[in-house]
């Protein structure tokens, strides 16, 4: 009895000791990490969402290299996903949680600069920016600083089995040929659900696009409720081998499949087709309400710099909005920029996309 | 049977002492009111208007929403606690070889993040069930068992059995013994799980979107969708306020409904499997609940170690250092840091809810009208929704002398709101259980009423406090949805690193995150056998004396 009794305390200090000692390492990371140079220079906040990377990455040592050039520190703040973010920031406009902002998309950015979020600023690097990209934002609130394209991903093996051509276009998922084979996101809950929903809007036209998802529907589509339980548990091209060959996800997957393939891989499993691919800009920009703007516009001039733009593609998986960047072989090898992707005005999305949702959901779910 | 069962509340003349009661209450309900009820009513003044309002009930697909919400939470309370008492039983009265371990691997599914459990689980049932309402069910029972285990288990780990005797040499049958005699003193602590499982049902949210499939909504899931994904803050804080309505109303009712049942807790040594009977008895429950509740931790291990479909260590090899996966191509989570982070934030959120618990179930014991009153203000933050109290942070706290935005103790002081109930609900039972014989026997005996108070009432919640110190560092490991709409800098835990993780395409990433899935399990035994080993060792002291 005193014997166990002299374990468990023992066994107490141990975890004490451990939680202790945990604590006082991290501390000295964090201080690292956020790079404070010296106590004089200016600390400016970078307000972002959950997957972009706060440490460790070659993002982050390209922002502490802005650090040791500029002398300003950045605190990175993760405000949930892109939505939550942008929420939080209309709430909090003209106070913000931060003196600069990446990461809203096309989808949102109507939202974002309706709810008076930013401080119009052109960048001088904006010269640099893929001018389609720039055309989003005739007001010059914020600046395009990456995109991607959502697109149908197939399970090339799949296919080659069974000696069927993956489809080609949307037309093609609607024939029985690929019947009950497609997996897609709910739009409601989840963003690239949104935007394949927004591709089908802009090929089919307001007023066709819910006689395509009928269609659909009568063709066996699946619809789950996120990216990982359609990309992970549905699609058979991912480690998770489920039932379906067809996936709403990225241009990007396809190189991401190599790059993280255990065992290590030459050729993808997976590709996209082109023909169903939906264009997301995501932007940077000047939080209104900033004490900081001169910092805030260094940032965002860095945020669209050469340097920086080189690291994106491998940290966040998307395109730079630089054209004069050179891409990791990866994304040369294993995917293409999509030329004439599907795509819809960000006022337009602003305006409709709670009364498209509802009506995709009485189309599709009901 | 020689003790009171006594029907009416308790006197509690003077437990604790009049001067004491005040001070009591101004410490919970401070930290309720400027840590919850302030940001709501912040966030509520600022967007529910009346636009936000007709806009939500204008809705029909509403009604639906609100009855699937109640229907399944219903159903998924009554399952659990059916399911549940088994297991309660066999931990609490049984002693056997691993018995603790076992305890913790039972809570191990309601401390994991949704997202990864589910993804478990979905793996697990048959496709037929996926996206139907059973599979919500299901899932809820299983996450929720170790509410029943834990709250009920405390209580019934601590009933003397000589009642049992008793009835049962005056004839009555196993059955009969266990439904008038066990059942109704472990009500108080039932009806406590119930409640607590109710809550956590009617607000489920990752199990609802995971399982439930695009058909099936709560009100919780409307919520957070109106919130970020269509930017419709006011309509998700007037859903809040239903939410809160509805549930505010089943808890007037439920309080109303319970009676404490005054019977001495003490320690009771546990029954030793000696028989050839008994020792095959508890193997085949111990195995059974052991098999049952591991499953989904084997299929989290066994993801990790197949990668792209073949038998490999990668996962595990790069967790470390994940810069080696490929040059350039790092994920930016780093297990070890969120590992620290976790449990710093545990070690918060712990000592927030037991000292706010401690003091709000003594104050609610102590008081009359004001106590019933603070006993539903405690539990109002487990059913208001997590976008709520998080936008509502956000707004409140924006300038001086309050500027806490971004301040890292708001994700630990969030998880406290919600671990707090569990504590109180761990002790309300206990204290209401206390003979008040005691403190007259103690009066007697010439003891003050603050030495009364000391060496009776804080001394016999000292048990269940651990119960309530394991929930809530267990609930602050896993939290993940409040976690996601408080602003992190940095300090990611380990269930924000699994979610990163679960958002990348590739063989790697997915298994890194049943991997890291894995070690928040472990983590978390850890810490909850470490801090039952500490209410044991403190019991034994205490025994001594």
């Amino acid at each position: 009895m005193k014997r166990s009794s002299a374990t468990r305390s023992a066994v107490a200090v141990a975890v004490t000791l451990l939680v202790l000692t945990a604590c006082g390492g991290s501390d000295a990371g964090d201080t690292a990490a956020t790079g404070s140079v010296a106590p004089s220079t200016a600390a400016i906040t970078l307000v972002t969402y959950g997957s972009f990377p706060t440490a460790d990455t070659s993002l982050n040592a390209a922002l502490q290299s802005f650090t040791a050039r500029t002398g300003i520190g950045v605190t990175i703040v993760q405000a949930g996903d892109a939505g939550t973010m942008v929420s939080k920031a209309v709430l909090t406009a003209g106070n913000p949680e931060g003196d600069v902002m990446w990461g809203v998309d096309n989808t949102l950015l109507s939202r974002a600069v309706d709810g008076g979020i930013f401080e119009p600023y052109t960048s001088p690097e904006l010269s640099a920016i893929d001018p389609g990209l720039t055309a989003l934002v005739p007001g010059g609130e914020v600046t395009p600083v990456d995109f991607g394209d959502v697109c149908i991903n197939f399970d090339i093996a799949w296919f080659a089995d069974r000696g069927i051509e993956p489809p080609a276009t949307l037309d093609d998922l609607i024939d029985p040929t690929y019947a009950d084979l497609l997996v897609v996101e709910n739009p409601a809950s989840s963003s690239p659900g949104l935007a394949f929903l927004l591709a089908t809007i802009a090929q089919y036209g307001p007023d066709g696009w819910q006689d395509y998802w009928a269609a659909l529907r009568d063709n066996g589509v699946q619809v789950v409720d996120s990216w990982d339980s359609a990309y992970y548990e549905q699609f058979s091209g991912s480690s998770g081998k489920g039932p379906r060959p067809l996936v709403v996800s990225y241009a990007s997957s396809p190189p991401a499949e190599v790059i993280y393939a255990d065992p290590p891989r030459t050729d993808a499993p997976t590709a996209s087709m082109d023909a169903s691919c939906f264009r997301q800009v995501e932007f940077a920009g000047v939080l209104r309400g900033t004490d900081h703007e001169a910092e805030a516009r260094l940032l965002v001039d860095f945020l669209a710099g050469a340097e920086f733009q080189q690291e994106v593609a491998l940290n966040l998986f998307v395109w730079p909005a630089r054209t004069d960047v050179t891409l990791p072989p990866e994304f040369t090898t294993y995917a293409s920029v999509v030329a004439d992707p599907l795509t819809v005005a960000p006022a337009d999305i602003a305006a409709n996309r709670e009364a498209w949702v509802d009506a995709w959901t009485d189309t599709v779910l009901r | 049977m020689g003790r009171r069962v006594d029907r009416h509340r308790p006197a509690l003349i003077d437990a604790p002492p009049r001067w004491l009661r005040p001070a009591l209450l101004v410490v919970s309900v401070a930290f309720l009111a400027l840590f919850y009820a302030w940001p709501v009513g912040t966030l509520l003044a600022q967007v529910a208007d009346r636009s936000a309002i007709s806009k939500v009930f204008g809705r029909e697909a509403l009604r639906q929403v609100v009855w699937f919400t109640c229907w399944q939470a219903v159903v998924s309370t009554a399952a659990t606690l059916v399911v549940g008492l088994g297991p309660a039983y066999l931990l609490a009265r049984w002693g056997f070889p691993g018995r603790r371990l076992l305890v913790a691997v039972v809570t191990v599914p309601f401390l994991l993040p949704t997202v990864v459990v589910g993804a478990a689980f979905s793996a697990l049932l048959p496709d037929a069930w996926l996206g139907t309402a059973s599979a919500v069910i299901i899932a809820h029972v299983f996450f929720n068992v170790a509410v029943v285990v834990r709250l009920v288990g405390t209580v019934w780990s601590q009933l003397p059995p000589d009642l049992v005797h008793a009835a049962r040499t005056l004839g009555a049958t196993p059955w009969q013994a266990t439904r008038e005699v066990t059942l109704p003193l472990l009500r108080p602590s039932i009806t406590a799980a119930a409640m607590i499982t109710f809550l956590f049902t009617f607000t489920s949210f990752g199990v609802v979107q995971i399982l439930g499939g695009p058909a099936h909504a709560t009100i919780e899931v409307e919520i957070a969708r109106r919130a970020t994904q269509l930017g419709d803050v006011g309509g998700a804080a007037v859903l809040s306020v239903l939410q809160l309505l509805i549930l505010a109303l089943l808890l007037v009712v439920a309080g109303r409904t319970r009676r404490s049942t005054e019977v001495p807790l003490r320690r009771v040594e546990r029954l030793r499997p000696r028989t050839v009977r008994t020792r095959l008895g508890v193997t085949a429950a111990v195995v059974a609940t052991a098999a049952l509740m591991a499953a989904p931790l084997v299929a989290l291990v066994t993801s990790s170690l197949r990668p792209g479909g073949q038998w490999s260590l990668t996962a595990w090899r790069t967790l470390g250092n994940d810069r080696g996966v490929r040059p350039g191509a790092a994920l930016g989570v780093d297990p070890l840091a969120s590992i620290a982070t976790s449990l710093r934030f545990a070690v918060v959120a712990t000592v927030i809810s037991v000292v706010v618990g401690a003091l709000a179930s003594l104050a609610i014991a102590g008081a009359r009208r004001r106590g019933r009153l603070l006993d539903v203000g405690v539990m109002l933050p487990l059913g208001t929704s997590a976008v709520t109290i998080g936008f509502g942070m956000l707004i409140t706290f924006d300038h001086a002398p309050v500027d806490w935005r971004g301040a890292w103790w708001l994700v630990p002081l969030g998880h406290s709101l919600v671990a707090v109930p569990f504590v109180v609900r761990a002790v309300l039972p206990v204290l209401r259980a206390r003979p008040e014989a005691w403190l007259d026997a103690a009066a007697t005996l010439g003891a003050s009423p603050l030495r009364r108070w000391w060496e009776i009432d804080v001394r016999l919640i000292r048990r269940p406090l651990v119960t309530g110190a394991g929930f809530a560092a267990a609930i602050s490991l896993g939290e993940f949805g409040a976690t996601t709409f408080l602003t992190r800098t940095g300090n990611e835990t380990l269930p924000i690193a699994i979610g990163r993780l679960l958002g990348r395409a590739g063989d790697i990433p997915r298994a890194q995150a049943s991997a890291l899935s894995v070690v928040l399990a472990a983590v978390t035994v850890a810490v909850l056998i470490a801090v039952d080993a500490v209410g044991d060792s403190g019991r034994d002291r205490s025994g001594s004396r």
